[in-house]
């Protein structure tokens, strides 16, 4: 009985492997092989890239049953700002990227304010930030895109077109975001909040935890991934443009909730996340290869959200029986 | 044979995966009769009437209903055979009137429109054969809670239930609406409901019952008649084993030479002018009514609430909690009265919980020394007897009274100085209660200091070494060991018009 309770377990807790294996044979099947060649692996990590960055902030904040709206208009302002302070006022490219990293914090903690200290609901505070930063991004030039900057700074290209040993320097970037999600949420007491806030907000206040301030660093590290992201993004298209993060926060946070993590809060771990951003990756690149288009992909992808969600929903409603 | 039953209940088991929720559990309920029904946390009364209401169906045994036979109940099922339960928590919709709760789900129409005047004839009828009086338009956001389970017994007797299941109807109430819940239970019976009342409160159901039936880890114990039954049997055929004291014996400790918190003038949170010590080894007991502010007094100590004025010191120098976090530091823990809405974080494991407000302390450049988590919780889990497979269990599938160790055993662990209860048995069995108080007794013996706020006067007059009443904000009494009388303390709880002079 336990040896099958724990097949039991341990299929469910990998199902979503299961289920990018059926995917990734799916398409190589289905594309006779190109979506498994060489190139194509590289390509699929080059554009998983930053959104797995993203979804480690993301993941932290669904965590604590929040929400980041933010994220998608927080890589725009990031491309602009970037772009803007190389090109046009002749920035040193790391400061630029530094203070690129900065504004994404000081977005995050602006939603933390809006969520902790002013008491607004997380789906509203941060769609807000989300519609004045797209604006701001806009504003910047006046909607026309910058480019020019690699021919100034080449070490831009660092980010997304460099490869160490084959592998693109920005996928290694995510798998360390991947380890640093994992190590804060495992290791740190930070992650032990977390889930504790996750699960019920009033038994953790009056367990010691500073909700609020908690609050503040979580949107705070969503800002510093979600820019981060930003930066590599830039790296990749090589030029800045003011729609360049318009609705990538659906897209992380479709990755977040198909790799198990609640958004009830509470519950979820960084492998799930892996999982759910390969899946979502290779469903992306597949569909390309196979010439479906962008709308079918756009329907795919918002059913393949309502169906992650409706399994989490459904185990929970399960669950009280 | 079985006309005499109104429902039976034949050999119900219920298994989930790894556990058996009841094993063999059998009740039979007489026409117009009062059944309690009692048990230890965890012996399996809620899956039973679970079963009887279609929310849980039962692996295997059989659920009559006058003489009808059926494998599993449905909620339409239940209803259509007379079966109503009045739960702990309402299904009420407190923006919509009271007739309109009465008749949430089947509103009476005529056509497509609502005709609220019918339902509130009908719901005005049902409350007058209930002899209560609720206005049936008032929104059930105005109505006390008391005035809330009226309405959900009205529905039920509406719909013409022949079975009342009220599953801890009194948890809820204040003392006056316990007597107001009592005189309608009567009165349904004289109509010739039947009930199965079940309660933790034992002098309840010696009140109210005809017959009481004992369950025990899912299994049926006895049934006995409640005029030839006694506390003693009742209590020993709940827990298995004899109980020959309420509370356990404590050597006094009280270090009268040390202060260990001391209030003067506090004012803050709907309390006016606190003022008193608490010494060390000393269980402080706190009485009053529900609402008197004693939770909110405990708020202002633990930090979660601000006080106005005033001054808290501990150890004889002023503190300033202006949080749980610092409170905590300062070596001051609470233990709220809510377990599963304040206490435990029930989705997270025991090992976890119990090091939750030290984490910060056990932990170098923010990474945990998991070696040192460890052993904290297996050292508590041992020391206060937390039954657990493993520390890595979540505290949610735990019962009440090992939730309840949990939480202690977190501040414990905090190394905290005052230990404050808020109701610290509400909703734990007769055994697991014992265990609590004997925990109480080895805190003060440590030389920890314990504030307990207590509405159940034997707990209060039994635990405590020192007892302070509050009423409506204000400190209205104190009494010393040898003044502890419950008539006394309940003058004091409602001296509410010449607040000091009560003597």
């Amino acid at each position: 009985m336990e040896n099958k309770l724990n097949a039991k377990s341990f299929l469910k807790s990998n199902m979503i492997w299961l289920v990018f294996i059926l995917e990734v044979v799916f398409f190589a099947v289905a594309s006779k092989g190109t979506f498994v060649a060489t190139t194509n692996i590289v390509n699929i990590l080059r554009q998983v890239a930053y959104y797995g960055i993203a979804s480690v902030g993301m993941t932290f904040v669904i965590l604590i049953a929040g929400i980041d709206l933010s994220i998608g208009s927080i890589i725009t302002l990031v491309n602009m700002v970037c772009a803007f302070m190389m090109v046009n006022m002749g920035i040193n490219m790391w400061i630029a990227v530094l203070a690129s990293l900065v504004v994404g914090v000081l977005i995050g903690l602006l939603n933390g304010f809006m969520v902790a200290t002013v008491g607004m609901p997380a789906l509203i505070a941060t769609f807000a930030s989300q519609t004045v930063f797209e604006g701001l991004a806009f504003l910047i030039t006046n909607g026309r895109p910058i480019s020019g900057f690699t021919k100034t700074y080449p070490a831009i290209n660092l980010f997304a077109r460099w490869t160490v040993a084959g592998i693109p320097v920005c996928a290694l970037i995510m798998v360390a975001c991947f380890a640093i999600g994992s190590f804060i949420l495992n290791k740190s007491y930070f992650g032990r909040y977390f889930y504790a806030i996750g699960g019920n907000e009033e038994a953790a206040e009056l367990s010691g935890i500073l909700v609020n301030k908690m609050k503040y660093l979580i949107y705070a590290l969503s800002g510093l991934f979600a820019s981060l992201a930003g930066i590599v993004l830039l790296s990749r298209s090589g030029s800045a443009q003011t729609t360049v993060g318009k609705g990538l926060e659906f897209d992380v946070i479709t990755c977040v909730v198909l790799g198990g993590v609640s958004v009830n809060g509470g519950i979820g771990r960084i492998s799930g996340v892996v999982a759910g951003v390969m899946i979502i990756g290779s469903l992306t690149n597949g569909m390309i290869l196979m010439n479906v288009s962008e709308y079918i992909q756009m329907v795919v992808k918002g059913v393949v959200l309502a169906v992650a969600v409706g399994i989490d929903c459904m185990s929970k409603k399960g669950k009280t029986n | 044979m079985s006309e005499d039953y109104v429902l039976e209940l034949e050999h119900i088991r219920k298994e989930y995966p790894g556990v058996v929720a009841l094993a063999d559990v059998t009740l039979q309920l007489r026409r117009g009769e009062i059944l309690g029904l009692i048990g230890e946390n965890g012996a399996g009364k809620s899956t039973l009437i679970k079963c009887c209401s279609g929310a849980v169906i039962p692996t295997s045994g059989k659920i009559k209903i006058n003489g009808k036979t059926f494998d599993r109940m449905t909620p339409q099922l239940a209803a259509e055979n007379g079966i109503a339960i009045i739960y702990q928590e309402f299904n009420n919709v407190k923006e919509l009137s009271a007739a309109e709760n009465m008749f949430l789900g089947r509103p009476i129409r005529k056509g497509v429109v609502i005709d609220r005047k019918a339902m509130e004839e009908e719901a005005a009828k049902a409350f007058a054969q209930l002899n209560i009086k609720i206005n049936p338009r008032e929104l059930v956001k105005n109505l006390s809670v008391g005035y809330q389970q009226m309405i959900e017994i009205a529905k039920a007797i509406q719909q013409n239930a022949q079975v009342l299941i009220m599953d801890e109807p009194s948890a809820p109430l204040t003392n006056n609406e316990v007597e107001a819940m009592f005189k309608v239970v009567e009165l349904l019976k004289s109509k010739g409901v039947s009930i199965i009342y079940i309660s933790h409160r034992l002098e309840e159901i010696f009140r109210l019952s005809d017959r009481i039936e004992v369950i025990r880890d899912g299994e049926y114990v006895d049934t006995l008649i409640t005029k030839d039954a006694t506390v003693d049997e009742l209590i020993h055929l709940m827990v298995g084993r004899e109980m020959t004291q309420k509370f356990p014996p404590r050597e006094p400790c009280v270090d009268y030479s040390k202060v260990v918190l001391e209030l003067k003038n506090v004012c803050g949170n709907g309390d006016v002018d606190m003022s008193f010590k608490i010494h060390a080894g000393e269980v402080l007991g706190l009485g009053g009514l529900v609402g008197a502010g004693r939770t909110e007094l405990a708020q202002v100590i633990f930090g979660s609430k601000p006080k106005d004025s005033g001054q808290i010191f501990l150890n004889g120098k002023e503190v300033h909690p202006k949080s749980p976090r610092e409170a905590i530091d300062l070596g001051i823990a609470l233990v709220p009265e809510d377990r599963k809405r304040h206490g435990a974080l029930l989705g997270v494991s025991i090992k976890n919980n119990i090091n939750m407000p030290t984490y910060k302390r056990i932990s170098t450049a923010s990474v945990i020394n998991s070696t040192v988590e460890k052993r904290t919780a297996e050292k508590y889990r041992e020391e206060i007897q937390i039954k657990c497979p493993t520390i890595n269990q979540l505290v949610k599938n735990l019962s009440g009274g090992n939730q309840q160790k949990v939480i202690l055993g977190k501040w414990l662990a905090a190394d905290s100085q005052l230990i404050i209860f808020d109701e610290p048995t509400r909703g734990i069995d007769v055994g697991a209660k014992y265990e609590i108080y004997k925990l109480i007794n080895d805190l003060v013996a440590q030389g920890r200091s314990v504030l307990m706020i207590s509405s159940e006067m034997e707990e209060l007059t039994g635990m405590s070494d020192r007892i302070i009443v509050l009423a409506e904000g204000h400190m209205t009494g104190e009494l010393t060991k040898d003044q502890f009388n419950a008539d006394t303390i309940m003058a004091y709880a409602s001296a509410v018009a010449d607040k000091k002079e009560v003597s």
